[in-house]
């Protein structure tokens, strides 16, 4: 009787995947949630990139300029001969494939392509075909391969499919940086007009009015009075902080993505009550409104100008130095570019704590420091009136943005804070946190809501670690250092690990913060009965 | 011996040639690379994969318990739901368990000495591909809804970057207001 | 392909010392002229490699920072994994350069499902391309017995180390079959680990096939088909002292064993400054390690840094003025 039934899995008649061919010889597909829309041409236009114009990644016809080739080997000779980095990095790869399972978009998407070693070799065959005798004599053998159309389409998909998170560089025993080539390649991109919009909209933006949500100066301040507004609902305090203002000691700069979205909201109304609390001498800009920079997933150049607003405006508002919110790629900047883009900035002064005293040599050429820094300074030196157990109904862990961790080591600050404005705090595995941290997901521009599936694939190994936790501590709050990080995580939470809301530190600290004047501090931030909340945040 | 203490005694090698079907549903190169680690958080696919379809496979010849199931179900298939694959694709894996099955009991099953139980099994898993579209679609509907609301934070930022007064018409109240005050659209 | 392709030169390559030295009598030309020719192509592929990657300039510091930061001074800095100062990046490199930090990074702290076997954590890789390295250093090293005379004691220490276990006659070098072994294991690991097979190129087991020939050659010649040490020591030191000479009475034993072994070398010699091989000069100049995490406390200069287009706070003034005014944000000019 058995043998006469059709097994299920005729029955079911599944496709199986047809016999593979070699990486250079498989096509790419746009399949949905796995591409960003492209740039449009009004972003375009602002930042006088080339080649704007309406086209679509599925479109046969990229529309490309007609000396499209001349301009991407033009270009890589050109960056070739200006980056060591890159030089090194298309030569020295041994394929061992340490990296290979290092890429959280690797393992959440299973797709071969996304193994790091893979997509450094998309730009690297390019390279042997037109800079190396190997790969001229030898081609397909020498891994060398023509550049045509179809390469510019899997460049597209697989450099945006990259969140430049640095991971796999920890694992490289050549610390082949991947982010690196991912930035180049996305510069060689842009040459041609292939560019998303997600990037490129903030960024434009960003240039016009001075952050990426295009925020213009009386709106900013508004938002900011609203929280202000909240606070006093909350806390009974109220706050009155300045705009442009000359002649202030600290200039303070954070990504305009807390200055909207939730829950980042909650983390800039923590700044302002923290400030309060310790009397700083500090002013916001509307034309410095933005710490993060978008330049940084377009081009060195696009980076640049962005970047030069920050001193700009520290030198016309006669700052002593300045101070700068949690963000991740911003820090990325500030740490690794923007001394050298655009200083030195000899018309500010190292900075120092007005409130301990403390000099901050690590950032004395530089003169910006880190909030975090800034803030387990001020915790240490005991000059914070703290009651943790107002955080008491939360626990909590601590994802360590990529760009903090890998590109400027800020490891034990936030913990540090957290610990004392918190008494749940548990850690997430060893090797997911610190410098092996998992990306959220969604950086490198890459968090619009088009490319939701390859988010919530990539996310998974975060997720997955804060599952852990979760299940084995009861842990109910994911905080973090980055704006990006509050966008992201709470769809990434929402769909795997929903019992888990985000934060950001400092809305942590403001929670805990026993403010001069204070009401009952019934309520949190979040206008939550404090005791009274149990896990699932807003998210 | 009946099915139950059949499937017991062989549970490791189905569930085993289970998990090796599913996972060859993916790449080659992915595969290989899923069947090989069980460390969680270095390969955190495979080894939720196999985890869940090992607890799924005990609640499947036990009692089941309704809740249990899907648990498992959902662990699994919210994995697939966001990964390339058609929903056929995504659910097949329930199938197949009984193509594994059939072939580590075939001989039991020739004998004729099982066969009114494997089909009542059988059934069993039908009923469990039934839960399985539930959660495919709860999972697809979960991920559309997220994007909509992004979609909806968005659009809201793009409206205040192109002069929110103008376009809401208003009072500072109905601007993306914060905290207790903020509109129901934003949450 | 790229297998067939690789097995298939280095036969190719195998077979002309062979016919070379037995069917014509070529043996001066493949004991001493190519010899030579690919010491001189060595030499000058590395330093023209060296030069180029030289040429680049490093605009950006950007080292992948793998622990603590220098900050606040009672937070314990990571000082190799997140250097501040030049000892530190020497130490981060050395650890690097002769114990491939990075690759045993892969085995920290995993943590194994129940009672599950564990599995897949130790860093195999770590080990072979440790063992492989080392071996390949040690023969070499041990190979300088045949060019200088007298011969230096740290060398005749190594060689007696090397054979320590005084199994058999001649006395086994552990080094060459260490060497046989890693190198076997680093090519199965890219046959059959599938991910590493879908990325690996033809340039890729070339030189792996080539090493194992030299290994093999060379196990060959000192275990089975035994040639005349001494002659071969007398070519080499002619060699190494510019006054190049076959010996007279040939090199006995299965003679083409010899010259195939150095053929072979020869072809990996002068292959080298063009493949891959070359990540031993890379690492030295790769970015990402060999620079200290102090962006922000000394300023690092970009050579071509030039001037941008940004948009002034006077043009953002000029756009936004009216609304600024109105919302009391101060102005410069009214």
């Amino acid at each position: 009787m058995a043998n006469d039934i059709p097994t299920p899995e005729e029955l079911a008649k599944i496709d199986h995947k047809p016999p593979r061919k070699g990486w250079m010889d498989t096509p790419t597909e746009f399949r949905p949630g796995t591409w960003s829309y492209p740039g449009k041409a009004s972003a375009l236009k602002v930042l006088d990139l080339p080649n704007p114009r309406e086209w679509q990644p599925t479109d046969e016809d990229w529309k490309l300029p007609e000396n499209w080739k001349e301009i991407i080997i033009d270009g890589l000779k050109e960056r070739l001969d200006k980056f060591r980095s890159l030089k090194i990095f298309m030569d020295i790869c041994v394929r061992c494939g340490a990296c290979a399972d290092k890429c959280h978009f690797f393992l959440g998407s299973g797709d071969p392509k996304n193994m790091p070693v893979l997509r450094a070799e998309l730009l690297r065959s390019i390279y042997k075909n037109e800079f190396t005798k190997a790969g001229k004599l030898l081609g397909k053998m020498a891994g060398a391969r023509e550049l045509t159309k179809d390469v510019i389409k899997e460049w597209f998909s697989y450099f945006y499919q990259c969140s430049e998170c640095r991971r796999c560089s920890v694992f490289c025993p050549y610390g082949i940086d991947t982010a690196e080539i991912t930035i180049l390649a996305r510069e060689l991109l842009t040459l041609i007009g292939c560019n998303i919009n997600w990037i490129l909209e903030p960024a434009a933006n960003c240039f016009m009015t001075g952050n990426h949500l295009g925020l213009k100066p009386h709106t900013f301040k508004e938002n900011i009075e609203y929280m202000v507004d909240d606070i006093e609902e909350y806390t009974g305090v109220k706050i009155e902080p300045t705009f442009n203002r000359k002649g202030a000691e600290v200039l303070f700069i954070t990504p305009s993505g807390d200055v909207f979205a939730d829950p980042g909201i909650y983390t800039l109304m923590g700044y302002l009550m923290l400030f309060e609390h310790i009397g700083l001498d500090y002013t916001w800009s509307t034309y410095a409104s933005e710490g993060g920079n978008f330049g940084l997933f377009t081009s060195h150049e696009v980076m640049k100008r962005l970047n030069a607003k920050m001193y700009a405006e520290a030198k016309r508002l006669g700052v002593k130095w300045i101070l700068g919110g949690e963000c991740g790629h911003m820090w990325r900047v500030v740490n690794q570019y923007m001394d050298t883009m655009n200083g030195p900035a000899d018309f500010l002064e190292g900075p120092v704590s007005p409130i301990t005293g403390t000099r901050f040599d690590n950032a004395a050429s530089t003169k910006m420091v880190h909030i975090t820094e800034f803030t387990a300074d001020l915790i240490k030196n005991n000059r914070l009136k703290l009651d943790p157990s107002r955080n008491d109904h939360l626990k909590v862990t601590f994802h360590d943005s990529c760009n903090p961790a890998r590109a400027m080591g800020l490891l034990e600050e936030p913990r540090y804070i957290i610990k004392n404005v918190c008494n749940n705090f548990y850690e997430m595995p060893e090797n997911t946190i610190k410098e092996q941290t998992f990306c959220c997901g969604g950086g490198a521009g890459l968090n619009n809501e088009e490319f939701m599936e390859m988010r919530l694939r990539g996310g998974f190994p975060r997720a997955n670690a804060v599952d852990y936790v979760h299940q084995k501590h009861g842990v109910n709050m994911l905080s973090c250092i980055c704006a990006i990080d509050r966008v992201t995580l709470p769809p990434l939470m929402e769909y795997w690990v929903p019992e888990v809301g985000v934060c950001g530190v400092h809305e942590l600290v403001a929670n805990a913060l026993i403010m001069e004047g204070e009401n009952e501090r019934e309520y949190n931030l979040r206008g939550e009965l404090i005791g009274e909340t149990e896990d699932n945040e807003d998210v | 011996m009946d099915l139950k203490s059949l499937l017991v005694k062989k549970k490791s090698g189905i569930v085993k040639k289970w998990f090796h079907k599913i996972a060859d549903t993916y790449d080659p190169e992915t595969s290989k690379f899923l069947k090989q680690k069980k460390n969680r958080f270095a390969n955190p696919v495979g080894s939720t994969i196999s985890m869940e379809m090992e607890a799924l496979f005990d609640e499947l010849f036990d009692q089941a318990e309704q809740d249990k199931v899907l648990a498992c179900l959902d662990n699994i298939i919210k994995i697939r739901a966001v990964q390339d694959f058609t929903p056929s694709e995504a659910i097949q894996f329930i199938f197949s368990l009984k193509q594994v099955i059939r072939q580590e009991l075939k001989k039991e099953i020739q004998d004729e000495q099982i066969s009114e139980e494997i089909i009542k099994f059988e059934s069993k898993i039908d009923d469990i591909a039934l839960l399985a579209f539930d959660i495919y679609m709860s999972c697809r509907e979960k991920v559309y809804r997220i994007k909509e609301n992004e979609y909806r934070q968005n659009r809201f930022m793009v409206l205040a970057g192109d002069d929110i007064d103008d376009i809401k018409g208003g009072s500072p109240a109905e601007k993306p207001a914060l905290g207790t005050n903020k509109p129901k659209s934003l949450t | 392909m790229n297998i067939a392709f690789s097995i298939l030169t280095v036969v190719v390559i195998g077979l002309i010392p062979w016919i070379g030295t037995t069917a014509v009598n070529l043996q001066y030309l493949f004991g001493i002229i190519i010899p030579y020719a690919a010491v001189i192509i060595f030499l000058l592929g590395v330093v023209y490699r060296i030069v180029k990657w030289g040429k680049s300039p490093t605009p950006f510091r950007i080292p992948t920072t793998c622990g603590q930061q220098k900050t606040l001074p009672w937070i314990k800095q990571n000082r190799i994994e997140n250097p501040s100062n030049v000892v530190g990046v020497i130490i981060r490199m050395a650890l690097e350069i002769l114990a491939f930090r990075s690759l045993f990074r892969t085995t920290r702290a995993e943590l194994k499902e129940g009672p599950r076997l564990a599995y897949g954590g130790f860093p195999w890789l770590w080990l072979a391309a440790l063992v492989f390295h080392y071996a390949f250093l040690t023969v070499v090293i041990r190979h300088l017995r045949f060019f200088l005379d007298p011969v230096p004691f740290f060398i005749a220490w190594l060689a007696r180390l090397d054979g320590l276990l005084e199994v058999g006659l001649p006395v086994y070098m552990l080094s060459g079959f260490a060497l046989f072994a890693a190198v076997s294991y680093l090519f199965i690991r890219r046959v059959v680990v599938p991910q590493l097979r879908y990325i690996s190129l033809a340039a890729d087991y070339f030189p792996l096939f080539l090493i194992l020939c030299i290994a093999g050659t060379g196990i060959l010649m000192r275990y089975f088909f035994k040639v005349d040490v001494i002659s071969v020591r007398e070519l080499a030191v002619s060699l190494a002292g510019f006054q190049p000479k076959l010996p007279d009475n040939g090199i006995g034993g299965v003679s083409y064993l010899f010259y195939m072994h150095l053929f072979y070398v020869s072809v990996l010699v002068a292959y080298f400054p063009f493949s891959k091989l070359m990540h031993s000069g890379g690492i030295f100049l790769s970015p990402t390690r060999n620079l200290a995490n102090t962006n922000r406390a000394v300023r690092h200069i970009n050579p071509w840094n030039y001037p941008v287009k940004v948009h002034t706070y006077a043009e953002y003034e000029d756009d936004f003025r009216e609304q600024m005014k109105e919302a009391q944000i101060p102005v410069e000019r009214d």
